[in-house]
Order: structure tokens, then C-alpha cells, then sequence
């Protein structure tokens, strides 16, 4: 950020958080349908962002419309604090909304906004988090036509979507959808959860945060409210597996910088082309190497 | 003999319609279509019964209503007069009173069709045992090892074969991919039926095959079926009973056996005189 940069405000004249507040409204009203119906894709008037759609602005019109001053945000992308659209969405959202604190600690945080995962760190009910998503209607995969996903919807048939997963264990012995799998709120709808993988899937179930999902480009928002059941589609007799994260003699694979063996790794190539892997939320990752924990590898090389 | 289906002055018109519609239209003049507002009179004042277990033939020349009956029982369309009534374990259903959602169930579970067309009731980008699992999956089974066995079962039973169960119907001939379909519309057991034409267009001895399948199923299953043809061969092979039609109306209503050895009916009696 360009610290001497100010908002043009005598010109322009905007207001707190960039959006007008009939804007701001008018999301929140599509944010209490949302929480009221569990999983209903609640159509909104998705404004103009200064930023392309499809880079987050479902996510940031829902933050911006529920921030206020002394609320304390936490901005990630693909569980970090410190990559590009991450930074980017943060620092708009410092420049836009004076007197909001921003934290990279989940714990601390009011307000996070996320793409593509969920913290480790279990959220509290104090808490509400906000998912940028990308395609918001799971039965798109299946059926072209808006109009008659909307009765698939209503009548909650998914059975096209349940066969389409048949299809699949009968092709590959399992189920190959690795993220945005089609999970079932409070036993109605089947929402798109975003591009989380399906490690995060059971942080949707009953949790205690409020989480919220905007998708810009398609104008939708949907909601998990608190202590709803979220199931994810399966048939009775196949359960549904999380990635586990096992090598090849069966040992679950731990954190290379802090050793945690619970949390959802990414895989990286070290320089002698052997893989390594690393905790995907920075932030818990931090906080445990904090603690003491793991075999800090900037120490010992 | 128990009756299932109850069908009373069924109708359906296309365009606006006007009171004089039905009165201006049908055998007597020869025509569809209303000459005061131009509608077009698919079907009107179509009465019948259908029994458990008996196989009801609708016979008629290509544009006579007959298919539009079998679309508008099983919901693919919405009639604009009259009413069905479908007895089921001790329930009746007013099949055109009911909202979406019911008419849905009784579609998915109670109901079958096997369409002329292959591309209508069966989905190609699925393989063969994914669309009866489909259908299964429609009704409420949501178990992946039952819905296996089912398919396998019902694909053994039509001929098809456990074996081709995972390959799509586009890679299997004419005549398999209507016994995929026929094994589809069986696989909720429904207590009825509807056949839209379903031997037209196959070769002679696969259209016996497919026929004797479908005597096969209701002598063993008990299902009775609405059997829509143009095939004279067909209708005195399967059905007990036999409704002519001709622009839209029914001009003759019968035991098959009757209906094609003494026709009352000048228009029935010439489409015996001319069958091969």
C-alpha cells in the first residue's frame, strides 16, 4: 500500500467501506434470507468492485457490508495471510474502512474472510466467516438451465447429482470431487461450499461461527448459520473420506516447519526434488513454531 | 377386476382455444384444428379404464393424440381438460390437482415410460446402469451396493447383460438401449406402465424380442401398461384391450380380438383392411 495515497473523498465522496449504504442494505437483507432459508442461493444486485470479477468480490461486498469500526479482520487465500489476494482484499479494506483492525490471528479475529479454506483453529460464535466462491449452484455440473436447477433445488432432487458421484466409484472405485463438494444443509439443500477441499467439509457441521458465502460474478449469497447440520452427499454405504494425508507405509505425514500431523498440508518440491510438506493455514502453522513446537528448519540450516 | 387408472374427458389444446374448440373439431370433420380461433385440438373427451395387470392398446395414425395421452398421465405435459384418477394401495390420486412435488413422487415411483425415442428417457452421458441408478436414486435408494445389484439384475433380466452394465447406451444398437430403458422404467417395480411406440423402428426379430419382454414382465410382474402404437402386429400381440383413435377422439373402444376381426367403424375397418 502507498502509504501517502488518500481517497480522492471531496470528489468521489465515498462512504465508509466503499459501498453506498443502500448497497450495504440491500447485501445485509440478502445475507438474513440467506441465514433464514440454510443453503438457498439468495439472489442479490452484485455491484461494480474496483477489481475484477471472480478475484473475490461475492466475499469482499458481504465483509464490506458487515464491517464496522472495532471490528477486527483477517484476510486469507488458500489458508495464508500473506498471498496476493489476501494482501490485496486486506489493504483495500484498511484504505476503505478507517478505524478497522486487521489481525493475521485467527483467534483474535471478528470477521475473516477466506478463499479456499477454513482455519484450523476452531471458530467461536463471536465469529463470522465469509467464503468467496466461485460457482455457487452445485447442480451445474449436471443440468444447463438455470430455470430447472431452481425446481431441482425446491424439490431437493439431487438424485442426478448422487449419480453422477455413482458414475464415479464405478469409474475409479471412489469418489474424485477434491474440493467444492456437494454438501447437504439442514437436510434440504446442497450447496457449493466454495473450492474448500474436503478436509474442511466437516467444519461446516454444526459450526459455531455463522458462515457466509458470496459469489460475485454470479450474484448469489448463501448461508451455513450456526449449529446446522452440513452433510456431504453420499450414498449409505460408502462413507465419505477427508484426505488423510498417509504416505505410502500407511504414517500420517506432519508439518515440515512445525510437525503438526492435524492439519490440512500442502505439498512442496524441496531443491533435491524430494516432497516436503507444510501446514496450509500460516497462521497456525506460526503459532505452533511460537509455542516451540516442530523442528524449525531456519534454525537448524 | 381392480381398477388402477381412471381416465375421464381428457383433453388437450394448443394455442388459445375457445368454447367451440371440441364441438368444431374431431372425425366428423376431419380436422384438428379449430376453424374459429385456429387452436390446434390434440386429443379431447378421452375416457378409458386401465385394470391391474391388463396391457390397454391405443391405436391411431401418426398426429391422432394418441402419444399426448401417454405424456400428459406420466406429467411430460399438462392436459387442458378433464381429469385422471389413479387407484394405489388404497389411495387415489387426482393426478392433475396435485403440486409439483407429488406429481414428481408418483413419476419417480410409481409411474414408468419407455419412450420411442432412446435420447428422451435415457441420459447418454451416463452409463447404462448409471441411469437406472438414476431412477433409483430418484426414489429414494441412496445405498450404492442395492442400486448395483438391482441394475445387474434388472440388465440380466432384459437381455442386455451384467457385463456391458458400466459402458454408455451410445455405444449399444437400437434395440439394447430400449431394453435399457425398459429395464429403467422397471427398476421401481411401478404398478403402471406407459409404452410410447416402443418396437417402431427396429428390425422384425428384435421387435419380437422386445415384445416378448414386455409379455414376459407383465405376466411375472403384474404391471398394466398403456401400450400406444400405429403397429397392428404389436397391438394384437400384447394388448387385451384396444382403443382406436382418429383426430384426437376415440371412435372405437374394444377387445382387441373384436376390435380387428369385426371393426364397426369405417375408419377402423379400413385400417385392418390395409395392415399387410
Amino acid at each position: 500500500m502507498n502509504p501517502s495515497y488518500e481517497l480522492p473523498r471531496d470528489e468521489a465522496g465515498y462512504s465508509f467501506g466503499f459501498l453506498d449504504e443502500y448497497a450495504k442494505r440491500e447485501v445485509r437483507r440478502a445475507i438474513l434470507k440467506a441465514i433464514c432459508i440454510p443453503g438457498y442461493q439468495t439472489p442479490y444486485a452484485s455491484r461494480e468492485m474496483p477489481m475484477g470479477r471472480g478475484f473475490g468480490t461475492g466475499g469482499l461486498q458481504l465483509t464490506l457490508s458487515l464491517i464496522g469500526r472495532g471490528e477486527c479482520l483477517k484476510v486469507i487465500d488458500q489458508g495464508a495471510d500473506d498471498s496476493v489476494n489476501a494482501v490485496n482484499l486486506r489493504q483495500f479494506i484498511e484504505l476503505t474502512c478507517p478505524g478497522v483492525d486487521t489481525t493475521e490471528h485467527t483467534g483474535e479475529a471478528t470477521l475473516i474472510q477466506s478463499r479456499h479454506r477454513i482455519p484450523e483453529q476452531p471458530l467461536n460464535s463471536a465469529q463470522v466467516l465469509v467464503l468467496q466462491v466461485p460457482y455457487p449452484d452445485p447442480l451445474v455440473v449436471v443440468e444447463a438451465s438455470e430455470a430447472k436447477r431452481k425446481i431441482m433445488h425446491g424439490e431437493g432432487d439431487y438424485s442426478r447429482l448422487l449419480t453422477k458421484l455413482y458414475e464415479d466409484i464405478v469409474r475409479f472405485a471412489e469418489i474424485t470431487i477434491s474440493h467444492r463438494y456437494p454438501t447437504r444443509i439442514n437436510g434440504h439443500y446442497v450447496l457449493d461450499p466454495s473450492p474448500i477441499p474436503r478436509f474442511d467439509i466437516a467444519k461446516l457441521d454444526h459450526s459455531p461461527a455463522l458462515i457466509l458465502f458470496g459469489a460475485g460474478r454470479e450474484k448469489k449469497i448463501y448461508a451455513v448459520p450456526p449449529h446446522t447440520r452440513a452433510e456431504p452427499l453420499v450414498f449409505d454405504d460408502i462413507p465419505f473420506r477427508a484426505e488423510d494425508f498417509n504416505d505410502a507405509q500407511g504414517q500420517r505425514r506432519a508439518c515440515q516447519r512445525c510437525g503438526a500431523s492435524d492439519s490440512f498440508l500442502d505439498e512442496f518440491s524441496s531443491a533435491n526434488g524430494t516432497a516436503t510438506f507444510q501446514c496450509s493455514d500460516s497462521d497456525y502453522c506460526n503459532q505452533r513454531v511460537a509455542a516451540g513446537n516442530g523442528v524449525s528448519c531456519e534454525v537448524t540450516s | 377386476m381392480r381398477k388402477v387408472l381412471q381416465v375421464s374427458n381428457l383433453g388437450k389444446i394448443h394455442g388459445n382455444g375457445c368454447p367451440r374448440c371440441v364441438a368444431s373439431t374431431g372425425p366428423d370433420v376431419g380436422s384438428n384444428i379449430c376453424p374459429h380461433c385456429q387452436s390446434v385440438v390434440a386429443n379431447a373427451a378421452i375416457s378409458f379404464d386401465l385394470h391391474a395387470g391388463e396391457i390397454l392398446g391405443i391405436m391411431g395414425e401418426s398426429g391422432s393424440g394418441k402419444s399426448t395421452i401417454v405424456k400428459m398421465l406420466f406429467f411430460d405435459e399438462d392436459p387442458s381438460l378433464g381429469e385422471a384418477i389413479f387407484y394405489d394401495n388404497g389411495h387415489q390420486w387426482n393426478l392433475f390437482s396435485l403440486n409439483a412435488a407429488q406429481q414428481r413422487r408418483l413419476r419417480n415411483h410409481r409411474f414408468g415410460i419407455v419412450y420411442q425415442n432412446p435420447h428422451l428417457g435415457l441420459n447418454f452421458n451416463f452409463s447404462a446402469g448409471g441411469n437406472i441408478a438414476e431412477r433409483l436414486l430418484m426414489s429414494d435408494l441412496t445405498h450404492y451396493g442395492q442400486i448395483r445389484e438391482r441394475a445387474r439384475d434388472l440388465l440380466t433380466r432384459t437381455e442386455v447383460g451384467s457385463e456391458r452394465m458400466d459402458e454408455s447406451p451410445k455405444k449399444f444398437s437400437g434395440g439394447m438401449q430400449q431394453r435399457v430403458q425398459i429395464a429403467k422404467a422397471l427398476s421401481t417395480s411401478p404398478p403402471v406402465l406407459f409404452l410410447d411406440e416402443v418396437t417402431t423402428g427396429l428390425d422384425l426379430s428384435v421387435q419380437a424380442r422386445i415384445l416378448d419382454l414386455i409379455l414376459e414382465i407383465q405376466q411375472e410382474l403384474g404391471t398394466a401398461m398403456i401400450a400406444v402404437t400405429h403397429d397392428l402386429g404389436v397391438i394384437r400381440l400384447l394388448a387385451d384391450r384396444t382403443i382406436v383413435m382418429k383426430n384426437g377422439r376415440i371412435i372405437e373402444a374394444g377387445l382387441t380380438d373384436q376390435i380387428l376381426e369385426d371393426p364397426q367403424h369405417a375408419y377402423t375397418q379400413q385400417l385392418v383392411a390395409s395392415a399387410l
